[in-house]
């Protein structure tokens, strides 16, 4: 019987193959009294040379497959083998107290994994699993365990674990490794990162794919939609076999666009960016041809520690952005916290309504060091690239005016110190408050831009809380009543000589292309990975026959007509 | 005694791929060397020792060494510091 197990979807494509359990066995450390420590002490040695040894090759191998900098964490693991703390004081207890060394090593490594997990930073906590990697291939070694390694496989399989180790993912082989499911880790996690990188299909966090799995039975990886079959009947492989060719078809397509400028059918240009949380995102924006950043959620410097950052922390963020970016242009947007978004150190109020609370840019113009930090960081930055600074949740014109006023006094503050500022920024503001969206003809004549949070302009347009399911069916990006409003930003930007993006889910959704597209959406912001498919599909759109309908879509009762409508047409 | 104080100038400060490195140097002297900051002395032999340091970007950092290549190490460990972009 078939069975169908939900995961995340870490690495698109689709893989089909027999599965391979990459079963980590139970070291099991006995504390015992040995009699030779010169002996003992020789064994432990030898284990930590043997361990040495296949470490290197590992590395080599990561180092011809994946390339330097992969290959630098395994020049860090080999360190460890030769870091003195660690060795020489397993030496010692093995000496001093007469301990075997299988306990010796354990105990002494457990220390600085605890150590590790403890410190206060993610990058930090990471590397305890790097000391945990290697201490395990030095105990294997002395207990004479031998570990499943994936460098052994030599026929096509998809790889079944508990979470893939570091060691793990770069000995995987791509010639035979079409995939793998894990039972932990999410989207960022080490293994998921990997498969990315690699190219392979990857669905992590299915919380129970191992014990449901056996060696040898056919599985599929479906990392576009997160889900694992396993033991699937031959109509299913022969449907994802189809899925995988028309993927693969789509991915060699897509790939030739890297480079592209995003061009429709009709020589119309539209700007394809991308959301991004932080600066490693970046690289992701790059490889898949973005032209520039059109949202930067700063909200993720502030986010998961106990205090507010630093102008110098913030400062190097968004200066590494903006350095990676050249001259793209990258839209960082202050601040925007409250409603989903908590910072439990700020001691904010609960409310009845968050949504409609105190958040975003309505706490920054009352927090106003804190705002002050994060503006003094972005003008200090934007003498390193192409910056457009937004401002987030605007109801008014007057909130407008204050924030822009706070930056420009911060402006001239730094200027009067004597450091660099850049003369050319331009400061938008987001639309994702129905009044700013009526009123956008009069805000276009004092912003630099427009970019259209639909997210928010659609819970609020139709007064229904995005977090609540049983209200979920409002949720309707392709209401005409959004569209109008959508239409309304745009036509007042463009009166004013303005731009007018947009950075909500809706401006990577096929559906909604083609409107915004006939709009005149000058800049389209979406996830990196939807950057090509986009691309894609806007080349084979006419803009000019779009235009010559829009009367009508404007003109229907419901979303579902507009939806049959786009599908049947464009 | 051979001693001498950087300023790490790196953005991301000391992280895995520049401690490597100093690690790597240090070890190819004997002299004892040590490498201070914030207080706290550890052995700069020691790649868990550095890492666990936590460096940042603007931190003043000592080096010291003992022993009979003591000034040629501060000499090889200044140099890394300065091709890897670490500090001054």
């Amino acid at each position: 019987m078939s069975e169908i197990i939900s995961g995340i979807a870490a690495s698109a494509g689709i893989a089909i193959a027999k599965a391979f359990l990459l079963e980590n066995p139970e070291l099991e450390i006995v504390k015992k009294t040995v009699e030779n420590t010169d002996q003992e002490i020789n064994r432990f040695q030898q284990a930590v040379d043997k361990a040495k040894t296949e470490l290197a090759a590992i590395k080599d191998r990561a180092f011809a497959e994946l390339g330097e900098d992969k290959a630098a964490i395994f020049a860090a693991h080999l360190l460890v083998l030769d870091d003195p703390e660690l060795i020489d004081t397993v030496k010692q207890k093995i000496e001093n107290e007469k301990a075997n060394a299988e306990s010796a090593m354990d105990e002494i490594s457990s220390m600085f994994i605890t150590m590790f997990e403890q410190m206060d930073n993610e990058y930090m906590k990471e590397r305890a699993a790097d000391i945990r990697d290697v201490s395990k291939r030095v105990l294997s070694h002395l207990l004479d365990v031998k570990f499943a390694t994936p460098a052994s496989i030599s026929e096509e399989v998809i790889i079944i674990a508990e979470d893939l180790t570091p060691s793990d993912t770069a000995q995987l082989n791509r010639q035979f490794v079409k995939g793998f499911a894990t039972d932990i880790g999410g989207r960022t996690s080490h293994s998921a990162i990997m498969s990315r990188s690699m190219e392979i299909p990857a669905v992590v966090g299915t919380k129970s794919i191992t014990s449901q799995v056996e060696n040898g039975v056919t599985v599929i990886i479906d990392g576009l939609g997160g889900k694992v079959i396993i033991d699937p009947s031959d109509d299913v492989v022969k449907e994802y076999q189809e899925k995988q060719e028309s993927y693969a078809r789509q991915k060699a397509e897509w790939a030739k666009l890297v480079n592209e400028a995003t061009t429709s059918e009709d020589g119309h240009h539209a700007e394809l960016a991308a959301n991004i949380g932080t600066p490693a995102d970046v690289q992701g924006v790059l490889e898949n041809g973005g032209e520039g950043v059109g949202l930067y959620r700063t909200e993720f410097l502030y986010m998961g520690r106990d205090q507010l950052p630093t102008e110098e922390e913030q400062y190097n963020a968004y200066k590494e952005v903006l350095v990676k970016m050249g001259e793209k242009p990258v839209v960082i947007r202050t601040l925007d916290i409250g409603g989903d978004k908590e910072l439990p150190y700020l001691d904010l109020p609960k409310e009845m309504n968050p949504f409609l609370g105190f958040r975003a840019i309505r706490l920054c113009l009352e927090e106003q060091d804190m705002f002050r930090t994060q503006l003094r960081a972005l003008l200090r930055a934007s003498a390193h690239g192409n910056l457009k600074i937004m401002f987030p949740m605007i109801a008014t014109l007057d909130e407008f005016r204050s924030a822009k006023g706070i930056l420009l006094e911060e402006k001239e503050k730094l200027k009067a110190e004597g450091t660099e500022v850049s003369d050319s920024i331009e400061i938008g503001i987001m639309v994702e408050i129905p009044s700013t969206a009526v009123m956008a003809d009069i805000f276009a004549k004092e912003v630099d831009f427009f970019s259209i949070g639909t997210n928010d302009l659609i819970q609020y347009t139709m007064a229904a809380d995005r977090m609540n399911e049983q209200v979920s069916y409002l949720y309707q990006p392709y209401s005409p009543a959004i569209l109008r409003l959508v239409k309304m930003v745009i036509d007042a930007a463009h009166k004013e000589g303005k731009w007018a993006g947009m950075c909500g889910e809706m401006a990577g959704d096929p559906i909604a292309i083609p409107i915004l597209l006939g709009l005149g959406l000058d800049e389209f912001s979406m996830s990196a990975t939807s950057i090509l498919p986009a691309r894609s599909q806007i080349a084979k759109l006419s803009k000019e026959k779009i235009e010559s309908s829009l009367d009508q879509i404007l003109n229907m009762s419901t979303t579902a007509e507009v939806e049959a409508f786009v599908k049947e047409n464009f | 005694m051979a001693q001498k104080t950087f300023k790490v100038t790196a953005d991301s400060g000391i992280h895995a791929r520049p401690a490597t490195a100093l690690v790597n140097q240090a070890g190819q002297f004997s002299s004892d060397i040590n490498l201070e900051y914030n207080g706290k002395t550890v052995n700069l032999k020691s790649i868990m020792g550095v890492m666990s340091l936590g460096i940042p970007s603007g931190a003043e950092i000592t080096v010291k060494a003992e022993g009979n290549d003591a000034d040629e190490a501060i000499a090889g460990i200044e140099n890394v510091i300065k091709t890897e972009g670490l500090g001054e």
